[in-house]
C-alpha cells in the first residue's frame, strides 16, 4: 500500500521551533522515503523529540512545513494522526486497565468499528506474545512488557508510518533485542519507521538511512556505510609487547597516518592508535616494526564507528553509554 | 494513502479538519468508560470519593454540631444539604488531579496523537467523574438518613435538589480541569484545588448560618454560589428557606461558569 504512494512518508522543510529563547529546531530539512527505516541520530537536546512532536501534531512549529504521506500537520492533523503510530520513551499505557482494554481503547480511538477494534487487539496481543497477560492489569506487568504493550498500542491502527522516539532507552538488553526484531519485521511489511536514538550502534543496526542531527539541524545524511566512509579513515591499533618501545614505534609509524592526523598514544594499554587511509596499513606497520625489532602483540584495523563519524561531524561525542566506550580513543 | 474520511466522521470545515458531532460523542463515551474503570480500580479514589465524605458527616454531626446554633431547625437537617453540596465540590477536585496524572504519565500524548477528538478527553473525564459523584451522593444521602436527616419535602423536590447538586458537581469538574491543566503537576493541582475550594465551602451557608459571620465574610458568603446552592437544596429538602430564588440564581451561576470554564479547559488541554 505505502510502496505505491506517490508521497514520501515524511517531508520536512525549514522547520523551526523554539521554547522561549531555547532553539530546539533551526531550519531542519528531512525526507523519509516510504517503506524504509530511517534513523535520526543525535545527542540529548539535539531536537529529536521536538521533531517527533511536530510530526505527531502534539506541537505546532514556529516556521516551516511538515507533511506525513503528503498531509500537512497543521492543515490536516486528523489525516496525519490516522497515518501515524507513536511510541515514546515511556510506556504511555493505563496501569489500571488490562492489556486488552488498553489496546481495544486505542483501536476505537483510531476510529475502528467496535468488532474490528476487538479483533485487532487480540491479533496484536498474540503477535507481541502478550495473550497470556492480556486480561491482567498492566500494573502487574514488568517494565519490558509495558513497553511492548506501548509499542503494540502504536501499531493498533495499522499505521503506515511509525514514529519511535528513543524506543530502547531504559530497556534491558533482551527487550532491546526484541524491539530490534520487531522493527526488522515492520520493514518487511512496508511500514515506514522513523526512529530517534542516541545509540549509534542502534541506528547502524536498524536504519537504512541515517540523519545526524545536532543543535536542531541535520548535519549529515546517508546510509550507515556512506556516513562511515565520509569519516574518511580507518583506525589502526598497534599493541606493543613492551611499553618502553612506544616512542620508537611512533617514530617508525608516523608517516602512515592520514593527512592532518597524528599518532595517538594509549600508554597504559601500550597501544598506538593511528588514523590511516592506506589499505595495506596493517601489513606495512607489522613489516616496519619487525624490521626495527619492536615486538608487537596485537594489530587491529577497524572501520570507523558511528562514534567516529559523530565526533568528526560535530567536534563532540554523542552522549550515553556508547559514547563512553569511544572516550579513551578520543581522550588520548 | 487515500483516507475515507467521511466514514470516519472527519469533515473539513473552514479549511480545517474536524470531527463530526457523532464522532466526538463516541470518543467521549470511550474515554468515559476508560476513566470509570480507572477510578473504580484505584482504592485511593474510592477512599477519596466515598469514605472521606462520610467522615465529614460524622465529624460535623457529632463533634462540631452540638456547638452550632441553627435555631428551630435541627443541626443534622441544616447540615446535610450543606455537606452534600460540599462533597459535590470536593468530588470535582479529582477531575483536575487525575488529568495532571495523565499528563505526567505520557498517556495524554498518546491520546492526542490519535485521530480522535481532543476535547473528548475532557468530556469523557467529566462525565465519568459525574457518574462517580452520583454514587457518592447516594452514599451520602443514605448516611444522612442513618444519622437522623429527615427531609420533609415531596419526592419531586428531592429529585430536583439532587439534580442541582449534580449540576454543581459537573460545573466544578470543569473548573477543576482548568486549574489542573494550568498548573500541570499533580501535587500542585491538589494544593491549588484546596486553595479555591476551602474558602468557597466554608465561607458559605454550608455548615453555619451566615448571620453569625463578620461583615465582609458574610457579604462574600451571601453571594457565594455555594451558599445559593445549599439554600436551594435546603428549601427543596427541609422546606426552608424558600428555594425558588436561590435555585434560579444557582442555575444562572452554573450556566455562566460552564460558558467560561469549558472553553478555558479545552484551550488549556490543547496547550498542555
Amino acid at each position: 500500500m505505502t510502496n505505491a504512494d506517490p508521497h514520501p512518508a515524511v517531508e520536512v522543510e525549514d522547520l523551526a521551533v523554539s521554547y522561549g529563547k531555547v532553539v530546539a529546531l533551526d531550519g531542519l530539512r528531512l525526507t523519509v522515503a516510504a517503506g524504509t527505516v530511517f534513523g535520526l541520530l543525535g545527542p540529548n537536546g539535539a531536537g529529536k523529540t521536538t521533531l517527533i512532536r511536530v510530526l505527531s501534531t502534539l506541537l505546532r512549529q514556529d516556521r516551516g512545513q511538515a507533511r506525513v504521506l503528503g498531509h500537512d500537520v497543521l492543515r490536516e492533523p486528523l489525516a496525519v494522526r490516522l497515518a501515524i503510530g507513536l511510541a515514546g520513551q515511556f510506556a504511555a499505557v493505563d496501569a489500571e486497565l488490562t492489556g486488552r482494554e488498553n489496546l481495544e481503547m486505542v483501536g476505537l480511538l483510531y476510529r475502528l468499528p467496535r468488532a474490528e477494534a476487538r479483533r485487532r487487539a487480540a491479533e496484536i496481543l498474540e503477535r507481541f506474545e502478550l495473550t497470556e497477560a492480556a486480561n491482567r492489569r498492566v500494573s502487574t506487568y514488568s517494565g519490558g512488557m509495558r513497553r511492548r504493550l506501548d509499542l503494540a498500542a502504536s501499531l493498533t491502527g495499522r499505521p503506515p508510518v511509525l514514529l519511535l522516539d528513543e524506543p530502547t532507552t531504559g530497556l534491558d538488553p533482551r527487550s532491546r533485542q526484541e524491539l530490534w526484531t520487531i522493527v526488522d519485521e515492520l520493514r518487511t511489511t512496508g511500514t515506514t519507521v522513523l526512529l530517534t536514538t542516541q545509540y549509534l550502534e542502534e541506528a547502524d543496526r536498524l536504519a537504512q538511512r541515517i540523519a545526524v542531527i545536532d543543535a536542531g539541524k541535520v548535519i549529515a545524511e546517508g546510509t550507515p556505510a556512506e556516513l562511515k566512509s565520509g569519516a574518511g579513515t580507518d583506525v589502526l591499533r598497534v599493541r606493543l609487547a613492551d611499553p618502553a618501545h612506544l616512542s620508537a614505534a611512533e617514530a617508525v609509524l608516523a608517516d602512515l597516518t592520514a593527512a592532518g592526523t597524528s599518532v595517538q598514544r594509549d600508554v597504559p594499554a601500550a597501544e598506538l592508535v593511528l588514523r590511516v587511509s592506506r589499505a595495506d596499513a596493517s601489513a606495512e606497520a607489522i613489516r616496519r616494526l619487525d624490521a626495527k625489532g619492536l615486538p608487537v602483540t596485537v594489530v587491529q584495523l577497524t572501520q570507523p564507528s558511528l562514534d567516529d563519524v559523530f565526533l568528526a561531524l560535530t567536534g563532540h561525542t554523542a552522549e550515553g553509554a556508547e559514547a563512553a566506550k569511544a572516550a579513551p580513543e578520543v581522550a588520548v | 494513502m487515500s483516507i475515507d474520511t467521511d466514514r470516519l466522521g472527519i469533515v473539513t470545515r473552514g479549511g480545517r479538519q474536524r470531527l463530526s458531532f457523532g464522532a466526538v460523542l463516541r470518543d467521549s463515551q470511550v474515554l468515559a468508560v476508560r476513566q470509570l474503570r480507572k477510578t473504580l480500580r484505584r482504592p485511593v479514589y474510592i477512599v477519596f470519593a466515598f469514605v472521606q465524605p462520610v467522615i465529614f458527616v460524622l465529624l460535623f454531626r457529632y463533634i462540631f454540631g452540638g456547638a452550632i446554633d441553627t435555631g428551630s431547625t435541627s443541626y443534622v437537617n441544616f447540615l446535610m444539604p450543606g455537606i452534600i453540596v460540599q462533597t459535590a465540590v470536593f468530588g470535582a477536585l479529582i477531575t483536575g488531579i487525575g488529568l495532571t496524572e495523565d499528563l505526567a504519565a505520557g498517556v495524554v500524548d498518546r491520546l492526542r496523537s490519535l485521530p480522535m477528538s481532543r476535547a473528548a478527553v475532557l468530556f469523557g473525564r467529566t462525565a465519568a467523574d459525574l457518574v462517580i459523584n452520583v454514587l457518592t451522593l447516594v452514599v451520602m444521602a443514605a448516611v444522612g438518613v442513618a444519622v437522623g436527616f429527615r427531609p420533609s419535602e415531596p419526592a419531586w423536590k428531592l429529585a430536583l435538589a439532587f439534580l442541582i447538586v449534580l449540576g454543581f458537581s459537573y460545573v466544578f469538574s470543569w473548573i477543576s480541569a482548568w486549574v489542573g491543566l494550568s498548573v500541570k503537576n499533580p501535587e500542585t493541582a491538589q494544593s491549588a484545588g484546596f486553595i479555591w475550594v476551602f474558602p468557597l465551602t466554608f465561607a458559605s451557608s454550608a455548615f453555619v448560618p451566615v448571620e453569625t459571620m463578620p461583615g465582609a465574610v458574610r457579604a462574600f458568603a451571601e453571594v457565594n454560589p455555594m451558599s445559593l446552592a445549599v439554600d436551594a437544596v435546603r428549601g427543596l429538602t427541609i422546606g426552608s428557606p424558600p428555594p425558588t430564588t436561590p435555585a434560579l440564581q444557582t442555575l444562572a451561576w452554573l450556566a455562566g461558569l460552564l460558558l467560561i470554564f469549558v472553553p478555558l479547559a479545552v484551550r488549556a488541554f490543547r496547550r498542555a
